[in-house]
């Protein structure tokens, strides 16, 4: 039986945000990360011996262009009682997503003839800035961290990628792109600042892999 | 020699408005090997935030450790107990610090006003106590400041007064940042106190509400969360109170309330960012603004800001049930979210604090409305997760634009609904 839920309500929100995580994950790359702009439907459904299923209508956005939205519907089921299993995540796009291709050619381009491996840290920093060479750096970052989100949500979770505290690009022999971020995530509900190591692999037309990833000691934090 | 040099460098980073208040530097002599690991330890442990200026080396010889004012306690029961001898050589490092200002930088001052003040840019603790003064003086027969407390570091809790007179006529509170690292809100207090004491004498609104109502403004809630999060950490979200028996700092100011104070919506452990407090009120912070409005006795709105998430939120956060007044709150709400909207499109969600974000117990609006104050809301501020904590200061103009509407509809909603 679903049950229908405000769109406003604090559980919809966690579904929907999970979602768009995932969404991310699957479609993203450092020329488009997606964002959730609204939610326009929230229903769920307590399945006995199996776990609660969300279903979701969402807008999203394509995050380098505001003005550019896609509707979505996803389902999400948190599986019941097991903390160690991801909940499963399915959506629908309605429509094609823009092309990024150039754009992910160009920062690949750009990565592969720096004459050093690339490092920063605090992206954004502590005013919101975020270099305009680093916006690729930063939505792989959010590509990438939509796995983590995933990884490692329940229904009590909310997650939000809060900084970049540090990326270094590692050197490789093949064509990937290698990073090792150490994010921080922010978890809404308990409030808490996660750092998050993750190690990232990327290529233009290949996709995001995060091949290891790992909680922090929050003392990593200054 | 060691010690101008570390002066230099600690008068360079003052610049940077770092605050040394009550801050000490003890001589401590290790008289064995045992005691000099111990004072290693000491200096290992972060939260305590000490650092040795002169390293322990041998029993004998003495090392000078920098205590921050918020460990001093802790530091010389950790010395004593383990009977390793100590002096006080610097008693306050702010102090010394300000000699040395005085003394090294050029005695020119820029004459500043609030017309001039960048409210597009992030701003210090010291800037914004710097420009309430100016405001006061810009204002002086409608804003005055007063001081309602001291936080845990013995900082000033400082409120901003706009009133045209009167004798404890019934106000309206407004608190920004009582959880430091939501610098968008502070930022926001700023530009709408300018604004209600431009507006008045201009706007017919605010006009109506000063001619009737006063309004009480504190912008740096908690002031010493404020400075850690320039000094040390930006994301911090806490007091900075220390915690016996843990090494874990801070209370979070909006489980501290006594209002369903306890419960699964906040912790019992100092280490979370959602810790209670050992009881209600423990909090400096909080409690000044308890006897504040206790003692006042005609506060009819609590209107506390936060970020983000971009919601408008009434009570309950400590239970699900409804709050008496649910219908006329969500009525409210539902307007002044559109007419923020209006503005620049940013859409707002809005209802009470359980069911739009997750049960909270211990918070600022719960505990006011449970004490008769009706119209208790708390906003959610920009944005929702793309940039968090961390908004771009080309945002707070903006922000607080938006946000000024659905302010005034509350307000004016106040002053028209008397009880």
């Amino acid at each position: 039986a679903a049950m229908e839920l405000q769109p406003s309500h604090g559980l919809a929100s966690r579904a929907a945000t999970l979602a768009t995580a995932y969404l991310c994950y699957r479609r993203g790359s450092p020329g488009r990360a997606l964002a959730l702009r609204s939610i326009r439907r929230a229903r769920r459904e307590d399945i006995d011996d199996v776990g609660h299923k969300y279903h979701l209508e969402l807008v999203l956005e394509d995050v380098p262009d505001k003005d550019s939205t896609i509707n979505c519907t996803a389902e999400v089921l948190y599986h019941l009682g097991s903390k160690n299993v991801a909940p499963d995540v399915q959506f629908t796009l309605e429509g094609e997503l823009k092309n990024t291709d150039e754009a992910d050619d160009v920062f690949y381009n750009q990565i592969r003839s720096l004459e050093k491996e690339l490092v920063a840290e605090n992206i954004p920093d502590s005013h919101g800035n975020v270099p305009p060479e680093m916006e690729p750096i930063r939505r792989l970052a959010w590509v990438a961290s939509g796995y983590v989100i995933w990884q490692n949500s329940t229904e009590n979770t909310k997650f939000h990628l809060a900084q970049i505290k540090r990326v270094k690009q590692m050197k490789r022999s093949d064509e990937y792109l290698e990073f090792d971020y150490t994010i921080l995530l922010h978890e809404m509900v308990s409030q808490e600042i996660i750092p998050w190591q993750m190690t990232v692999l990327w290529h233009p037309h290949h996709g995001v892999q995060v091949t290891r990833d790992s909680r922090q000691p929050k003392h990593t934090l200054e | 020699m060691m010690i101008l040099l570390v002066f230099a460098a600690l008068v360079a980073t003052a610049g940077t408005e770092q605050l040394f208040m009550g801050d000490q530097v003890l001589r401590i002599t290790a008289s064995s090997e045992e005691q000099i690991t111990l004072l290693r330890v000491l200096g290992e442990w972060a939260e305590l935030q000490v650092a040795f200026w002169r390293d322990p080396t041998s029993p004998g010889h003495p090392a000078d450790l920098w205590v921050p004012f918020p460990s001093l306690q802790a530091v010389k029961i950790f010395l004593e107990s383990h009977s390793i001898s100590y002096s006080v050589m610097i008693e306050d490092v702010q102090a010394l610090l300000d000699e040395e200002k005085k003394n090294m930088t050029k005695s020119r001052r820029i004459q500043r006003s609030t017309s001039t003040f960048d409210f597009a840019s992030y701003h210090t603790l010291e800037e914004i106590y710097d420009w309430m003064d100016m405001l006061v003086e810009d204002h002086p027969s409608l804003v005055s400041k007063i001081q309602i407390g001291q936080s845990y570091e013995n900082r000033p809790l400082y409120v901003l007064k706009f009133s045209t007179g009167g004798s404890n006529r019934s106000a309206i509170w407004l608190d920004t940042g009582i959880h430091s690292r939501e610098w968008i809100t502070q930022a926001t207090g700023v530009w709408t106190a300018n604004k209600i004491a431009k507006e008045y004498g201009q706007d017919p609104f605010v006009t109506a509400i000063l001619e009737s109502m006063d309004i009480f403004f504190e912008i740096i809630t908690n002031p010493d969360g404020f400075a850690f999060t320039h000094s040390s950490n930006r994301l911090w979200r806490k007091t900075r109170s220390i915690n016996a028996g843990s090494p874990c700092v801070g209370v979070d100011p909006n489980r501290n309330w006594d209002a369903g104070f306890g419960g699964s919506g906040s912790s019992s452990n100092p280490c979370s960012e959602v810790y209670r407090g050992p009881y209600a009120h423990s909090e400096s912070e909080v409690k000044a603004i308890v006897d504040f409005i206790l003692s006042h006795g005609n506060v009819k709105s609590v209107i506390s800001i936060h970020s983000y998430s971009q919601m408008l939120l009434f009570p309950y956060g400590y239970k699900r049930a409804q709050a008496a007044h649910h219908q006329e709150l969500n009525e409210l709400a539902k307007k002044a979210v559109s007419d923020l909207a209006a503005m620049y499109g940013t859409k707002y969600t809005y209802g009470s604090i359980a069911n739009t974000i997750y049960l909270a117990d211990g918070t600022t609006i719960d505990w006011a409305y449970d004490n008769g104050v009706k119209y208790s809301l708390t906003f959610e501020l920009r944005d929702t997760g793309r940039y968090g904590f961390l908004l771009p200061s080309t945002q707070i103009i903006p922000t607080a634009t938006e946000t000024w509407p659905a302010l005034l509809d509350i307000m004016v909603h106040v002053l028209e609904h008397p009880y």
